[in-house]
């Protein structure tokens, strides 16, 4: 009998969604467009991933007890899975092609008889599953952080913030030499590739992300890890792949070992992806097999076949056994309650935690919030970055502004278009408010507030140092301004009398836009500088007793 | 030559066979040709060690005027009408654009593409007044025309929003994003301002148009024309502020215009150069055409917010250095369409 043709089919489909997965990523962000709209929307539905996610949805449906804009998508996945086993994991999703492609580079380690042996099922995949339970008790309990690990996660913040922001430098340094050279057909060839890669692949601007090289590092950690053991990811992190494993278990579609023909070859092991012990003479585990049908196609005596209805011996659901399972419990109950007896989320919170415009209020934020890294992608200033510790252990790779870097700019709403879990909730620019102006007719409702600015008057230029100066002024972008001008007469240091204008801010108009101290020639400690104080996103944090 | 013949410290394990001296003297050979040739290579890179030193920057003044003829006026006014009708009869009035642009030449138009405004908002050039002054180069039998502004807020959206990108490319203009790449350090001869990067379009053009937008600015009560040229550097602008009168002189003692264009179809009366609520913004439905951009400047500051020329020292200090002339009453002023 003819070698089957699932294998290759696979292959095809890892590939098509594995570029899929890119492409949405690459249009991830603004590109220069011919359209003449003042709406600003992206072209592409860069979120797709996230909503095929049943992971995001669950723990979307179990912190805010719904379900946010196209969540409702993963259902196909997750009934998908419980009819046909965990197609998703070896067929769609982009991580686990990644790691098959690194886990098919034979090393050194890996050959023969030690690869087959690494192929075994290990007692170490239910990791993945007390990784899961303690995300999903976790989610019950109001953290979403269990978005650290999902696939979908980890590959934007690792592609979006570190990888390809490292691949747009580096095309650039190879090119820009040649177009700088001194030989005719070496400059023109330099600058047509330049111009071609200008027009594709590369970003407007040189993209630069807080801890852009830890990601990248991280990342590049899990895949060499995949080296030595094949799908270490899939097989022992993934609470993707564990919730996907958890509800296979009545999939009516499974492996059927003929043991009559069987000759113990190991072939099947050889080439297996989940660890899911494919081999005759031991029951298949059906909670660990990615559906990859590797072993199918390396069969020689056609022994192994995927059947609907069979009635074979099988460890249908994880053997994760009941100590294992009270850990998950313990940890996942354990986890928020630690983190929030820490002072960082009810007391004294980060100052220069500034949420995107359209977050919701800390502990709903937090109980959303997948990390995923999407908004930072997207913003045309890179104004978002992930937090280290700005918003506790807990807020570990969740967005802040950094103004000093990128302001918010004022019509933009591109971060909350494409948050998939609604921490960001999707406004319009005019909800945003910014852009009629603060208590402009038509604007009835209050704008949205990411904190509030503050005068370092011992380093500003017209306070301070007797220059003039106000550019903070000019990019105010609210109108009536929210900062004010006020003339005053100071001395210099030679003693003559200049009257210049000294700035303030009217804290009941400061959106906290940054856009001031983005501006500021003080650029390395700015002499404006945003707190999150007046972030309308929280009733906690109000400076004024009532706005004008 | 066999191991017997030298016995190593562990009998049992065989001693490896030595090299031939024929071996012997290619190896030290081959090691020998690959020192010198290091050597030599370290001694001529020694010897080429110099402190690095920036390209040296570009020096030239930009001085795209054109001839003065003595039977035009050197600035007209156009009211009421249409961008578009408001350009043509603006230009008409000082010699029509084919007095400005002549066959094959490089045109670049430099609106006011800074903020992240909507033309209702008058915080930018209006696009169908700058979509015409680009139908008039091509008229004029230009080779390129090119439409480029190096903005505050954030470029694409900039260019997008204000609606001038889409205008100058149905008109056939070149649209230029300010590349960051696309910066050139230049002499720019100033009391001031000393070298700046410069975005190369405007260095490499024949003709300049500068289309500058009316405003009002804090600092310096308004903003009109010569204070687009703050658009064409790159670097870091916020430090000019800090003389902005001196600022102003060297940039326009560096970049003279072909002819300056003014957008006065909307004005920003408050909070600008930003702006945002239309309450800020009068509709003059005006467009000034000017080859003295000192005279336009002044004109426009004293009609429009009776600003005296002592309110605005940037332009008497313009004058002095031979930019132009306050005293616009003495220019022959052509007011079109009354």
């Amino acid at each position: 009998m003819a070698r089957s043709r699932l294998p290759l089919l696979r292959r095809i489909s890892q590939v098509f969604f594995l570029a899929l997965f890119l492409g949405l990523l690459f249009f991830t962000s603004l590109r220069p467009s011919e359209s003449a709209s003042s709406d600003i929307h992206l072209r592409a539905p860069v979120r797709l991933f996230f909503e095929w996610d049943p992971l995001v949805a669950v723990v979307n449906a179990l912190a805010g007890h719904a379900l946010y804009r196209g969540l409702l998508w993963s259902l196909l996945i997750l009934v998908q899975t419980m009819f046909f086993g965990r197609f998703f994991c070896g067929w769609i999703c982009p991580m686990g092609t990644l790691q098959q492609w690194i886990g098919s580079w034979h090393s050194e380690s890996k050959r023969g008889k030690q690869r087959i042996d690494s192929n075994r099922y290990r007692r170490w995949q239910t990791g993945k599953y007390v990784l899961l339970i303690a995300g999903l008790v976790a989610a019950l309990t109001g953290s979403a952080a269990i978005g650290w690990f999902d696939p979908f996660s980890l590959l934007v913040r690792s592609f979006g913030l570190a990888l390809l922001p490292a691949f747009n430098f580096a095309m650039r340094a190879l090119v820009m030499p040649l177009e700088q050279s001194q030989v005719g057909w070496v400059k023109m060839t330099g600058g047509l590739l330049h111009t071609a890669m200008k027009n594709t692949v590369l970003d407007f601007r040189q993209p630069h992300f807080a801890q852009g090289l830890f990601l990248g590092v991280l990342f590049v950690l899990v895949l060499v890890a995949g080296l030595r053991v094949t799908r270490i990811w899939c097989r022992a992190i993934c609470p993707l792949g564990a919730l996907l494993g958890a509800v296979s278990r009545w999939s009516i579609l499974g492996l059927h070992k003929d043991p009559a023909s069987c000759d113990k070859c190991n072939r099947c092991l050889m080439h297996c992806q989940g660890g899911d012990d494919p081999i005759g003479g031991v029951p298949w585990r059906k909670s660990e097999c990615l559906m990859c049908m590797n072993c199918v196609g390396a069969c020689p005596h056609s022994s192994l076949e995927f059947k609907f209805f069979r009635n074979e011996k099988e460890v249908a659901s994880p053997d994760i056994g009941r100590r294992r399972t009270i850990t998950g419990l313990a940890a996942g109950a354990a986890v928020v309650p630690l983190m929030r007896a820490n002072t960082g989320l009810g007391k004294s919170r980060n100052e220069r935690l500034l949420r995107p415009p359209g977050s919701l209020d800390e502990p709903d934020f937090l109980s959303r919030c997948i990390r995923c890294g999407e908004c930072m992608k997207v913003c045309p200033n890179t104004a978002l970055h992930p937090t280290l510790t700005e918003a506790g252990l807990e807020g570990l790779w969740s967005p802040t502004l950094i103004p000093r870097i990128g302001y918010c700019e004022p019509s933009c709403v591109l971060c909350s278009e494409v948050c998939p879990t609604g921490a960001i909730w999707q406004i319009t620019p005019k909800e945003k408010g910014w852009v009629v102006g603060v208590g402009q007719p038509g604007q009835t409702a209050q704008p949205v507030r990411l904190g509030t600015a503050f005068y370092d008057r011992g380093r500003c230029l017209p306070w301070a140092l007797a220059t003039e100066c106000i550019v903070c002024e000019e990019w105010c972008p609210v109108s009536p301004k929210a900062i004010y001008v006020q003339e005053a007469q100071v001395i210099d240091s030679t003693g003559n009398v200049k009257t210049l204008k000294q700035p303030r801010v009217d804290p009941s108009r400061c959106v906290g836009c940054g856009a001031c101290e983005y501006a500021c020639p003080l650029q390395e400690h700015p002499a404006v500088y945003v707190t999150s104080i007046g972030e309308s996103r929280s009733p906690s944090a109000q400076i004024l007793l009532s706005r004008k | 030559m066999s191991g017997e013949l030298h016995p190593g410290p562990i009998a049992q394990a065989p001693v490896p066979a030595g090299v031939t001296r024929r071996e012997a003297m290619i190896q030290l050979l081959r090691l020998g040709g690959a020192g010198v040739v290091a050597s030599g290579a370290g001694l001529w890179l020694s010897r080429h060690s110099v402190r690095p030193v920036a390209a040296r920057p570009d020096q030239a003044r930009r001085d795209h005027r054109v001839a003065a003829d003595p039977r035009l006026p050197h600035m007209s006014v156009a009211q009421e009408g249409e961008p578009a009708d408001l350009v043509r009869r603006a230009v008409e009035g000082i010699g029509g654009m084919s007095r400005f642009v002549s066959r094959q030449d490089v045109v670049v138009i430099k609106p006011n593409i800074a903020w992240d405004r909507t033309p209702e908002q008058a915080a930018n050039t209006n696009p169908e007044l700058v979509a015409e002054v680009v139908r008039q180069c091509w008229q004029a039998g230009a080779k390129r025309v090119v439409v480029t502004d190096v903005s505050c807020n954030e470029p694409r959206r900039c260019f997008q929003r204000s609606g001038i990108q889409a205008a100058a490319l149905a008109a056939g203009a070149e649209v230029i994003l300010p590349d960051p790449e696309l910066f050139r350090e230049v002499e720019l001869g100033g009391v001031v301002l000393k070298t700046w990067p410069v975005f190369t379009p405007f260095l490499e053009a024949d003709k300049v148009i500068n289309l500058p937008i009316a405003k009002h600015h804090s600092l310096l009560g308004v903003t009109i024309g010569m204070k687009n040229w703050y658009g064409i550097l790159g670097g870091q602008r916020n430090r000019l502020h800090q003389q902005i009168n001196q600022s102003l002189v060297d940039l326009a003692n560096f970049m003279l215009p072909t002819v300056t264009i003014l957008d006065g179809y909307r004005i920003l009366l408050r909070n600008g150069p930003t702006g945002g609520s239309l309450e800020d913004v009068a509709t003059k439905k005006t467009v000034v055409a000017s080859t003295d951009p000192v005279a336009l400047d002044a004109w426009v500051a004293k009609s429009w917010w009776n600003l005296d020329p002592e309110h605005l020292p940037y332009l008497g200090m313009a004058a002095d250095r031979g930019l132009g002339t306050v005293a616009y009453e003495a220019v022959p002023l052509a007011i079109a369409g009354q």
